[in-house]
């Protein structure tokens, strides 16, 4: 009963997490969303008391069923054991059994280190980077958004080639993102690593370095529900430890099974295994819960990680040349990231160190980015975690997907509540509108009116917010409201002779990039973004 | 019919267009004796029914139909191509081989290019294609132009080079028909710019008098005053033809009536440019392709707007940019021979049908071209072509109200992406408008591509 229910909670879960990274289309996220906000690790970094208090009630109950159904890893890690359990793989291959397993003492000590070392570096500066590599559900958002989610992404585009094909217009192309090699490499090790550790030994990770696992394994101490070993019926033959991939029974012949809750992850797959039903899962009489501690903590002042680095940019105007024949396109070199000053971090994540502090570069929003602004970042302060950048989209104002997606608390939700917009008559993103991540910086020397004396104002045209206005180069030109143009004595000028040039209203503009994005001017544009190291709201 | 018996300076040749003339008086579409009882539509294209008509001046007997080497047949881009950076793209030209052979096979014997038309390979391809057919250099006619748009091109010298390039890429020691292309673009002042001053016009007709160029003539884009003035030319130039744009929709509404009248009344032979309106008049939206269906429903779409062209008098030839096979087996069938329109015909066409199709939304954008390279890289017809298959399949909704809303908006959108990449949008156009003077169409280019780029922005934030 146990194990069924484990199983059919795990591959709920384990289905809809995997969606979320997968899924490209925002449709994903309303349906599962909330699954990705159970998760422990990032909740405790988000101070999410409501599932902190759903994973703690509930290990309190039934002990580290959250490990086994709950966390994508431990799921990983139990699919990869259940292909080294069959037949092939066995050493018996008559036994009805894997009988794979064995008992293994408890390294609490060294689980202890761990945590500790984890917890310590989470919250020295510029270390979380190195600690998130072994928390779990980001760790598995690595592996699902550098491996599963282009290979979801190459089988979608095969599909929107059929179906552009065929006159559909229910598939789309869309474009992989980019992830850094270091990244890829990172993911890629660690699903090699737990899946030898988990086909050989089941839980290893989880029992011994894996810090909500050792977290959670000290509240499960006091659960209620547990699994025991009626000991008048035990016939101490083992077959349960032998079966147990925490190894965590201890049945020694004339003695009672001792079973070590901190380690058990209730997943119940000794319950069947045993020929006498002596094992269940049932409440301990003098079992007592107790409060736990919270492992990670924030509030600690970081060194200023902003490197100032002024370079300046390089300059090249768009040559318009003169057609001479008919057709073909105009070559379109690609745009090249601008060195900010200080980097952008997503609407809602309130600002950079929040961004640091919280986000356990679970890649969730990233693989969400349906504009490949967000990418992660391979810069050590904060490695692997999103950054923001302008060169293939931009922030599109109806875009609320990484703030609704986070788990972490890295980024905050910032769509206004269904109820407000209705009554405001405003969209649920019109909020997006009055965050400001960083400003317009002008370049001159890149920029086509200015350089070239070719009218364009691309940028004016489509800021959302309306804080770039095209205004007269020459300082004698005066442009009254409704734009029409006069000279020193007041003479009207046509408008088609006058060189218009962007204006920017740092204090309107929110630095969403669209003029960035959209300035014609490549490889680096005439108008670019600088972030804020504190978002504001305007 | 009344144009037809008032003037017959372009005698209609041969008994089989006589006879069909006939029999269409009688108002039938399908006259008896000159069909396939098999039905028209779906027998044999026939090869010897071509109707002619010919040039007073040497007595060319021009082939009604004539051949636009312009949207050639293109071999696919390779597989790993970047949508950003597409490569040249390459003529098929064993493909075009085949299209000219079997138009000469089939009566076609007038072939229209230019040294700037696809990419300035387009004279080329028509060259070898001809020589490919096997057919005398006397069993048909080139026509094509002196392109000096750029304004490099302006001189005297280049301007003789680029007519002896034509000569060299078509493997010909003579041109049967020249045009000064696109005049009308700048007013008289362009078109003495190119021609006059520079004395190019001299040379060319120093050329006609040797009889390299045949028939000296103009291609015309552009108002009523300049079309009159380089009438009033004739005299001391002597146009052979002229070139113009006429379709039912423009015969009305645009005063395409004029350019062809003033012709007329000079006895000037006219070839016929965009009769289809690029294509438009066979892509025509639902209703009106019901409303043309109803009236004969056996008859292409496209067929009505070639007949129409064809039943003027006055008319030489009528030009058709045909890509495909089929196009050319349709148009082949359309003039083969060609069965006038009826006064009723006629009426219906240039009022009701253009009504209809005036109506419609749809920028008149016909996909030739000209607008581009457009320096900043967007690809401009494709943002119109998509834009106007759009409204014509109803993809372009109101509002957000609208009942189709939903699906019009994931059409649109995601049909945007895949006719035109992203880099090549209507977003990123800064308004320089190069493009406006190529347009033939006079599409105000930058304020459409800003009133597109303005309603996929309200499809993408959904305030529509």
């Amino acid at each position: 009963m146990l194990k069924t229910i484990r199983r059919l909670l795990a591959v709920i879960f384990f289905i809809g997490i995997t969606a979320l990274f997968l899924d490209f289309s925002g449709t994903v996220q309303p349906l599962f969303g909330w699954m990705a906000k159970l998760q422990f690790l990032p909740s405790v970094l988000a101070l999410s008391i409501v599932p902190i208090i759903i994973v703690v009630g509930i290990t309190l109950l039934f002990g580290r069923i959250y490990c086994s159904a709950i966390c994508p890893l431990g799921v990983y890690q139990d699919i990869v054991a259940w292909i080294g359990k069959q037949k092939p793989f066995r050493s018996n291959k008559k036994a009805k059994l894997a009988n794979k397993y064995s008992y293994s003492a408890p390294m609490t000590k060294l689980r202890l280190a761990v945590l500790i070392l984890f917890a310590a570096l989470m919250i020295i500066p510029g270390f979380n980077a190195i600690a998130i590599i072994i928390a779990p559900y980001s760790a598995y958002g690595r592996m699902a958004s550098t491996i599963l989610q282009p290979a979801y992404i190459a089988i979608n585009n095969l599909l929107a080639d059929w179906a552009a094909a065929n006159d559909s217009f229910a598939f789309y192309q869309v474009e992989p993102h980019n992830n850094p090699t270091i990244l890829i490499v990172i993911a890629a090790v660690s699903a090699i690593i737990l899946a030898i550790l988990a086909f050989r030994n089941g839980r290893t990770y989880c029992n011994t370095i894996c810090p909500v696992g050792t977290v959670l394994g000290y509240v499960a101490k006091f659960s209620y529900f547990k699994i025991q070993v009626d000991n008048d019926a035990c016939m101490h033959c083992g077959l349960c430890a032998k079966n147990c991939k925490a190894a965590c029974i201890h049945i020694e012949k004339g003695q009672p099974a001792v079973i070590d809750y901190t380690r058990c992850v209730s997943c119940g797959d000794c319950i069947p295994v045993c020929s006498k039903q002596a094992i269940k899962h049932a409440p301990l009489k003098k079992a007592a819960a107790q409060a736990t501690e919270p492992t990670a903590d924030s509030g600690i002042s970081r060194r200023n990680f902003l490197a100032i680095t002024g370079t300046a940019l390089a300059a090249t105007a768009v040559k318009a040349q003169e057609k001479v024949t008919d057709g073909g396109y105009a070559a379109i070199a690609d745009k090249e990231i601008p060195q900010r000053k200080t980097p952008i971090t997503p609407p809602g994540s309130l600002s950079a160190k929040n961004l640091q502090q919280h986000c356990t570069a679970c890649q969730l929003c990233i693989s969400n980015c349906p504009n490949g602004v967000l990418r992660p970042s391979t810069d050590l302060d904060h490695f692997m975690q999103p950054e923001v950048q302008y060169e293939k989209g931009y922030c599109r104002p109806e875009c609320t997907r990484c703030s609704d997606i986070c788990p972490a608390g890295a980024i905050r939700p910032i769509s206004l509540d269904p109820a407000t917009a209705e009554a405001d008559d405003l969209p649920s993103w019109a909020a997006k509108q009055t965050i400001q991540i960083g400003h317009a910086v002008w370049i001159s020397k890149n920029c086509l009116p200015a350089a070239e004396g070719i009218p364009c104002g691309n940028c004016a045209r489509h800021c959302p917010v309306e804080a770039i206005q095209m205004v007269p180069m020459d300082k004698d030109i005066k442009m009254d409201a409704e734009g029409r143009c006069t000279d020193q004595d007041g003479n009207p000028v046509d408008r088609n002779t006058v060189t218009f040039i962007p204006a920017v209203n740092t204090e309107k503009c929110i630095g969403c990039g669209a003029c960035e994005n959209l300035c014609p001017v490549r490889p680096f544009s005439a108008i670019y973004v600088e972030g804020h190291e504190v978002h504001r709201d305007i | 019919m009344k144009d037809i018996n008032r003037r017959d300076f372009l005698k209609l040749s041969g008994a089989v267009a006589a006879t069909t003339a006939i029999a269409s008086c009688g108002g039938g579409n399908n006259a008896e004796g000159d069909f396939d009882p098999s039905g028209h539509h779906t027998g044999p294209v026939p090869t010897d029914k071509m109707t002619y008509r010919t040039n007073p001046k040497q007595g060319d007997k021009v082939s009604i139909l004539g051949y636009g080497w312009m949207r050639l047949p293109m071999l696919p881009l390779p597989e790993n191509a970047d949508p950003n950076n597409p490569p040249e793209e390459q003529i098929d030209q064993e493909q075009c081989n085949r299209l000219a052979k079997y138009a000469l096979d089939h009566g076609v014997n007038y072939f229209d290019t230019s040294p700037v038309y696809t990419q300035g390979k387009s004279e080329a391809s028509l060259g070898t294609a001809l020589k490919a057919s096997g057919y005398d250099r006397s069993k048909f006619f080139i026509a094509t132009k002196l392109s000096n748009f750029s304004k490099e091109l302006q001189t005297y010298e280049k301007g003789v080079e680029m007519f002896q390039n034509s000569l060299r890429y078509l493997q010909t020691d003579y041109v049967d028909y020249l045009l000064l292309h696109a005049l009308g673009g700048g007013g008289m002042n362009g078109f003495r710019e190119r021609y006059i001053d520079n004395g190019l016009l001299d040379y060319l007709v120093e050329q006609r008098e040797k009889g390299t160029i045949r028939n000296l003539g103009f291609s015309y884009h552009g108002d009523n005053d300049t079309y009159k003035e380089l009438l009033a030319l004739n005299d001391k130039y002597h146009w052979d033809f002229v070139q113009i744009q006429m379709n039912y929709v423009d015969w009305n509404h645009s005063e395409g009536h004029f350019l062809y009248e003033e012709l007329e009344k000079l006895n000037i032979p006219a070839v016929i440019m965009e009769p289809l309106l690029g294509g438009r008049l066979a892509k025509l939206p639902d209703h009106v392709v019901a409303h043309l269906k109803q009236r004969a429903p056996e008859n292409s779409v496209a067929s009505w707007a070639f007949r129409y062209c064809g039943t003027k008098p006055g008319v030489m030839c009528v030009l058709s940019g045909m890509t495909y096979m089929e196009h050319l087996e349709d148009n082949i069938r359309s003039f083969s021979p060609l069965e006038p329109l009826t006064t009723e015909d006629v009426d219906w066409l240039e009022g009701e049908t253009a009504n209809l199709i005036v109506q419609y939304p749809t920028i008149p954008c016909n996909d030739c071209k000209y607008c581009m390279p457009c320096p900043y890289g967007l690809d401009i017809p494709a943002i119109f072509v998509h834009y106007n298959k759009c409204i014509n399949k109803g993809y372009v909704p109101e509002s957000r109200e609208a009942k189709n809303y939903k699906q019009a908006r994931q059409a649109f959108l995601v049909g945007y992406d895949r006719s035109v990449p992203k880099l090549r949008q209507a977003n990123h156009c800064v308004g320089c408008q190069m493009c406006v003077k190529h347009c033939p169409q006079n599409i105000r280019i930058p304020a459409e591509l800003r009133k597109i780029d303005q309603f996929v922005e309200k499809l993408k934030t959904n305030t529509l």
